[in-house]
């Protein structure tokens, strides 16, 4: 083996870092397929080592201003550029208060060192069925703004994901921010994944609960379920059984059997079939539990 | 192929280098610079063993390219000591024997510093957490724990 083995290497590659999203979009889109975006890169460079990819261009987003923000709508709401990596939102006053499901799920994506770099948007971008990050998106109604050659879009969250590594994004597209609705009074989120260690691990299932009370009755539920399919899904079901009731045995009971009833995923090392299936439930009583708490709290 | 041009600060000092655009920190300053206390232990962001501070934000100098740098301030474990005087955590890492082989000792002293530098009043727990990216084969942990705990008492005692 050579000194070199193992390094990244790339024989034609540029890099290019605009301060724009047009310069962004147009260097990105010209590149048609051969680009690849870079923010954290606590993918891409692991993707590039690994001869995954080989990208001919690598566009670096970072010092475009509108991804890198994280501003309050008019509406009360958030709106987070997708380069925004963990430890800054984790940083920022008042988002993980009202986000907190949101924050944390973004927060268990690798290491303290993985936190300083990953991105919200890299990781919904990725396309990992187990991404951590994406679940508590989908919970929270978030919508993702994509920009490209033909202008910008808006579409829920949950309609980015294509399957593993694919996304619905089309060429020469580019993931901007995410916009977080304006939260009602008593509403509070939460996010667990199950993993047989304590950090640095992949999720085997991963639950996004977003719910609003109204004492001890629930107004309004949204639940995102990881690690289970090829793309992380909304649980329309769960949440169906959840709104109205006053999360009682019977509701959660209703509502985990939606969560175990939407789950085709794949039989691995992590996991098999038969327990992720039941821990899909498991994880929906127990992150409905502490959204609750929040939400009462709040 | 073209190399890039970057200037950044590395502990300091303006610093300047060529790199291809597809080589990482920790290439060019092990094999460019010459700086090898940062190590190289998985090249996947899993161990640590390569954690530098860009912008006092910890990050593993593995999964970044060289030419990010561009701009920016760089902090390595040649910049912990000030000249032959040790930094605390080094000091008390060489007292309570907290490694053995040394190649995650960079890495861990650069994230502890990180830490301390952020949360002055660490948790057991918290050193933990923070640490957990940050992989020793050899001391199983405690003694480093026990080490970043102790240096922060000190630190704290040395600042009232």
């Amino acid at each position: 083996m050579g000194n070199d083995a193992g390094k990244i290497l790339m024989t034609d590659i540029q890099y290019v870092a605009p301060s724009t999203l047009d310069d962004a979009i147009g260097a990105y889109a010209a590149a048609s397929g051969a680009a690849r975006i870079l923010a954290g890169g606590t993918d891409l460079l692991v993707q590039m080592r690994a001869g995954m990819v080989k990208p001919g261009l690598i566009v670096d987003i970072k010092k475009v201003a509108e991804l890198n923000a994280i501003e309050e709508t008019a509406d009360g709401g958030f709106r987070v550029g997708a380069a925004v990596s963990g430890a800054v939102l984790a940083e920022h006053p008042k988002f993980g208060k009202v986000w907190p499901g949101v924050l944390e799920g973004l927060n268990l994506i690798g290491s303290t060192q993985v936190q300083g770099r990953a991105s919200a948007g890299g990781n919904l971008c990725n396309g990992s069925p187990a991404a951590d990050g994406v679940p508590g998106l989908i919970a929270a109604e978030a919508i993702a703004t994509i920009q490209g050659p033909n202008g910008r879009r808006e579409i829920p969250v949950e309609q980015v994901p294509a399957g593993p590594g694919k996304t619905t994004l089309a060429p020469g597209e580019i993931l901007v921010s995410f916009t977080l609705p304006p939260r009602p009074a008593h509403s509070s989120d939460a996010y667990l994944r199950m993993i047989p260690r304590t950090e640095m691990d992949i999720a085997v299932v991963g639950c996004g609960v977003s719910l609003t009370m109204d004492g001890d009755t629930c107004t309004a539920a949204r639940v995102g379920l990881g690690a289970v399919a090829p793309t992380v899904l909304l649980v329309e079901d769960a949440a169906k059984a959840l709104i109205g009731s006053k999360l009682d045995a019977a509701a959660l009971d209703a509502a985990a059997a939606a969560c175990s009833a939407v789950c085709r995923p794949i039989d691995d090392k992590r996991g098999t079939i038969v327990y992720r299936t039941k821990v899909a439930g498991v994880l929906l009583k127990r992150t409905t539990a502490i959204a609750a708490e929040r939400a009462k709290g709040g | 192929m073209a190399k890039t041009h970057v200037t950044t600060t590395i502990n300091g000092e303006p610093t300047e280098f060529l790199c291809a655009p597809y080589e990482t920190m920790l290439d060019v300053l092990r094999d460019n610079l010459g700086m090898t206390g940062s190590k190289e232990g998985c090249g996947s962001g899993d161990c640590g063993a390569c954690s530098i501070t860009l912008d006092d934000r910890l990050v593993c100098s593995c999964l970044m390219l060289a030419v990010e740098a561009e701009g920016h301030e760089i902090r390595t474990i040649e910049g912990m000591s000030e000249g032959e005087k040790l930094h605390p955590l080094q000091q008390k890492f060489l007292e309570m024997a907290a490694l053995q082989c040394g190649i995650c000792t960079p890495g861990v002293l650069v994230a502890a510093d990180a830490l301390l530098k952020q949360n002055p009043n660490p948790s057991e727990t918290e050193v933990r957490y923070w640490l957990a990216g940050n992989l020793c084969r050899c001391t199983g942990y405690d003694k480093i724990v026990r080490a970043v705990l102790e240096t922060a008492a000190d630190m704290r005692g040395a600042a009232e």
